[in-house]
């Protein structure tokens, strides 16, 4: 019976992609176990996710916030069905993936020589999500100050925000320092949504606002009381991992 | 400085389904074996934690518990005249890392595949005459479906998989698949209880004189104890199964089926977050010495071994068998060499139908629970008049309503705004999915090897895909989507889509994890990279198992054939191989 390691115990160290502290933390690598005569379970090891809280930008200057929000508020409008991505947080869901793993590609292959590709070869160019806003939001805010008077893409009225996005969205902008509209169009779309539809512990749908509009449950695991009642709603409202809000208010 | 470590009896590449096979039954022989994982421990209590298990961002879209490019990336291109490109993401597939392997975040769809495939190129010719299937490089695997049904059988049993036979032993079962070859008795558990859409499925299916029937899953219909002692808890359907761990021990895996048992032997050591650089060969390059490895510290160990076994994913294992130079590399010039030959993939496509008036609860679901029509699969019906061969499972198999990633629209929907909004909300209860999962057939230029000019961290070449959807191919997959555009017709909703499938393989939707070959099983040592056994024919002491060893891919799940062929190579060592070690089992 034994378990030693040949280093020190880090299992810890596995830290979640969407968890804001691995660089921060960067306590290293796991290193290298051996396990046998036991089922290795350990104590403490478990690795739940980092909630997010309101608050601050952790990458976001604030100009590009005020940018980022109105552009959640366009992508994910405020209506009858749900309230809209700034109010549902989707960039403070976006300013803390940015700040993290997420952010510097810290899983991705990231290796050159960086060569021109076939759509069929996925993205190929250099710059992280982290670096891509950066330079997408200075962009995008040059362009309209100087196609749209002088105005930052926040000081549009709704209607010309919208345009704006379409036209990014068919690639029809040319943004300066060769920034590819439609590549960070479809970048935005992809962080908003996940934003607004992923578990409110990462910042965005707030009160598991875009749960409640679909009538999708969350983080609820069993199902076996409903299998059977085919073409019947399900009964009960959502919870997240981290619970309900309905829960904490009793 | 490397480390050279005491010798054991059997070095193990990858401690996921085949791994852990292999480990047990060798171990049971009173073997001494050590596992040399890549990736780290994985039990269900700490990291499938039914606290936090279901977290699509975490698991579904930063992909917690795959293999992350930065570690080990792959380069593709669709044919010889491009220049491939590192897939920077993984997008198309997505293999597994760490203890349970891909084994941990499958679906659990556990098939066999039939007679026909295994003598594929025999059956067709005898069939239809040999030049129907001239532009493919089909083979036999040099195996039969009755030699293999023991080990199905096994597999099954080890699994605990939920369905309905459709011929035991001969005798057509209602309710079954009847195109199945015949097995020895039914499956350990009856099917799930459906949702549904399969059920809806099912009576739209049988109405047009087709015959669907359960599709056989490893999630638990009931609770379960398998033949180790180890027990499973029933399925909940709680929508988080593909691309997570299962936090209810309701999905087989190493974790839930062989682990516990196999953990406890003092014959059995892991050693995880530690990387196979190369099998090491002796100088007549016809026996392997043991494996090299790194840890994460960067320490290189030797470990000597009388054993090899390449128990990686198949695409690992064809690389590792490239970087150690064992066997000849295939030349798509020539058709020559056996190492990266005969690489296939999955020919599927879709269907969706949109209705006003049902709900259909999608996040009541499971990774495998659902229903198949299997009547235009594999050679089920009659080429004769048709210009290809091979066919596709019809599954409806509707396995999340988690809403990142499933927010069907009907087409025409904007991606953001009020209009895109309401348009969700209206077509996410009631939208139903089906799709076709089709046979993918060896071509010549279609292969598997190291790339000139992208590397992994320690500087070694990476594997690189050469593929595209064969013509034949294409012309199946568009001939079924005929099919099921009469089956989305029958169901009557306001509208429905067929997305068909069309050349050009796409490396960055997400597809199928089911990439096979590279290092195929056969009778001829100069069309196959190991026997029937999975015994390298060049190497004695090594042995390939995984999906790798498929000489095509049929339109069905890999898992299945996986551990058959698992369990089939870890008899042969058991009862023929220990008798005289280092012998080859089969003579070339």
């Amino acid at each position: 019976m034994e378990s030693h390691c040949l280093k020190r115990p880090t299992r810890r160290t596995f830290l979640s992609s969407v968890a804001l502290t691995l660089i921060a933390a960067s306590s290293g690598p796991a290193l290298a176990r051996s396990f046998s005569g036991i089922l290795p379970w350990e104590e403490g090891s478990a690795n739940p996710p980092t909630q997010v809280l309101p608050g601050g930008w952790v990458f976001f200057t604030p100009e590009e916030a005020t940018t980022m929000e109105a552009v959640v508020d366009r992508l994910v409008p405020a209506d009858d069905l749900s309230i809209g991505g700034k109010e549902a947080g989707c960039v403070v869901y976006l300013d803390r993936q940015l700040a993290g793993s997420y952010g510097v590609s810290s899983r991705l292959y990231t290796g050159g020589p960086f060569l021109p590709g076939l759509p069929t070869q996925g993205y190929q160019a250099s710059g992280t999500p982290s670096q891509r806003y950066r330079a997408g939001l200075a962009a995008l805010n040059s362009w309209t100050r100087d196609a749209k008077g002088g105005k930052r893409f926040a000081e549009l009225a709704p209607d010309e925000q919208d345009s704006v996005l379409r036209d990014m969205e068919a690639g029809k902008v040319s943004l300066p320092n060769k920034v590819d509209s439609k590549g960070f169009f479809n970048l935005m779309l992809s962080n908003t949504m996940e934003g607004f539809f992923a578990d409110p512990i990462y910042g965005g749908n707030k009160d598991m606002a875009s749960w409640k509009m679909l009538g999708f449950p969350g983080a609820r695991y069993d199902y076996r009381d409903h299998v059977s009642k085919h073409n019947q709603p399900y009964p009960l409202p959502p919870v997240s991992i981290a619970g309900s809000t309905d829960w904490m208010a009793k | 400085m490397t480390v050279i470590l005491p010798r054991k009896d059997v070095v193990i590449v990858g401690l996921g389904w085949t791994g852990s096979i292999l480990a047990h039954e060798l171990t049971e022989e009173g073997l001494d074996v050590v596992a040399i994982e890549r990736g780290p421990w994985r039990d269900t209590a700490t990291d499938f934690n039914i606290g936090y298990a279901q977290d699509e961002l975490r698991y579904a879209i930063r992909r917690d518990l795959f293999l992350q490019p930065v570690v080990e990336a792959m380069t593709m291109r669709n044919n010889t005249t491009q220049t491939a490109l590192p897939m920077r993401e993984y997008g198309s597939f997505l293999p597994g890392n760490g203890v349970g392997g891909a084994g941990v975040h499958w679906n659990g769809h556990t098939w066999r595949f039939w007679d026909t495939d295994f003598q594929i190129s025999d059956h067709l010719n005898q069939r239809y005459g040999g030049n129907r299937v001239q532009e493919l490089q089909l083979q036999n695997w040099g195996v039969s479906a009755s030699e293999l049904e023991t080990y199905y059988d096994k597999f099954e049993y080890l699994a605990g998989i939920s369905g309905k036979a459709g011929n035991i032993k001969g005798q057509i079962q209602p309710g079954g698949n009847p195109f199945e070859d015949p097995r020895s008795r039914d499956y350990p558990l009856p099917p799930m209880q459906m949702t549904y859409a399969p059920t809806l499925f099912a009576e739209v299916t049988k109405s047009l004189g087709l015959h669907p029937f359960p599709t056989p899953a490893a999630n638990m219909s009931k609770d379960y104890i398998n033949p180790l002692g180890i027990a499973m808890g029933q399925c909940t359907m709680c929508g988080f199964c593909e691309r997570f761990g299962c936090a209810n021990y309701s999905k087989s895996s190493a974790q839930t089926t062989i682990l516990p048992v196999l953990m406890k032997k003092k014959n059995f050591e892991v050693r995880t977050d530690s990387e196979v650089l190369r099998v090491e060969l002796d100088a007549s390059k016809k026996n392997a010495r043991g494996v090299t490895y790194v840890d994460t510290s960067g320490q290189e160990y030797f470990q000597p071994a009388d054993m090899v076994l390449l128990c990686a994913y198949g695409l690992h294992n064809v690389r590792l068998m490239l970087l150690s130079g064992i066997g000849q590399p295939y030349d798509p010039n020539t058709g020559e060499g056996t190492v990266g030959r005969n690489y296939c993939y999955q020919t599927n496509a879709g269907a969706q139908v949109f209705f006003d008036d049902k709900n259909f609860n999608p996040f009541v679901a499971a990774g495998a629970l659902g229903q198949t029509v299997d009547d235009y699969n594999g050679d089920a019906f009659d080429h004769g008049g048709l210009d290809f061969v091979g066919g596709a499972g019809i599954n409806c198999i509707p396995t999340n309503g988690r809403p990142i990633q499933t927010r069907p629209t009907p087409p025409g929907t904007p991606r953001w705004g009020k209009d895109w909004k309401q348009a969700t909300v209206n077509a996410y209860k009631s939208t139903l999915s089906f799709s076709s999962q089709g046979s993918s057939y060896p071509t010549r230029g279609n292969y598997l090897d190291l790339d000139p000019q992208y590397n992994d961290r320690f500087g070694r070449p990476l594997l690189r895909v050469t593929f595209d959807f064969p013509d034949n191919d294409i012309r199946m997959s568009n001939w079924v989507s005929d099919r099921m555009e009469d089956i989305a017709k029958t169901f009557g909703g306001k509208q429905y889509v067929n997305t068909r499938r069309k050349k050009g393989w796409d490396s960055v939707p997400y597809q199928s994890t089911h990439n096979t070959g590279g290092a195929i099983m056969g009778a001829d040592p100069k069309t196959s990279a190991v026997n029937k056994y999975l015994q390298s024919w060049d190497v004695s002491n090594l042995f390939v198992i995984g999906a790798s060893a498929f000489a095509h891919n049929a339109g069905k799940n890999p898992t299945g054939t996986v551990g058959a062929l698992a369990y089939h190579t870890a008899d042969a060592i058991r009862q023929q191989y220990l008798r005289n070690p280092g012998q080859p089992l089969v003579s070339a």
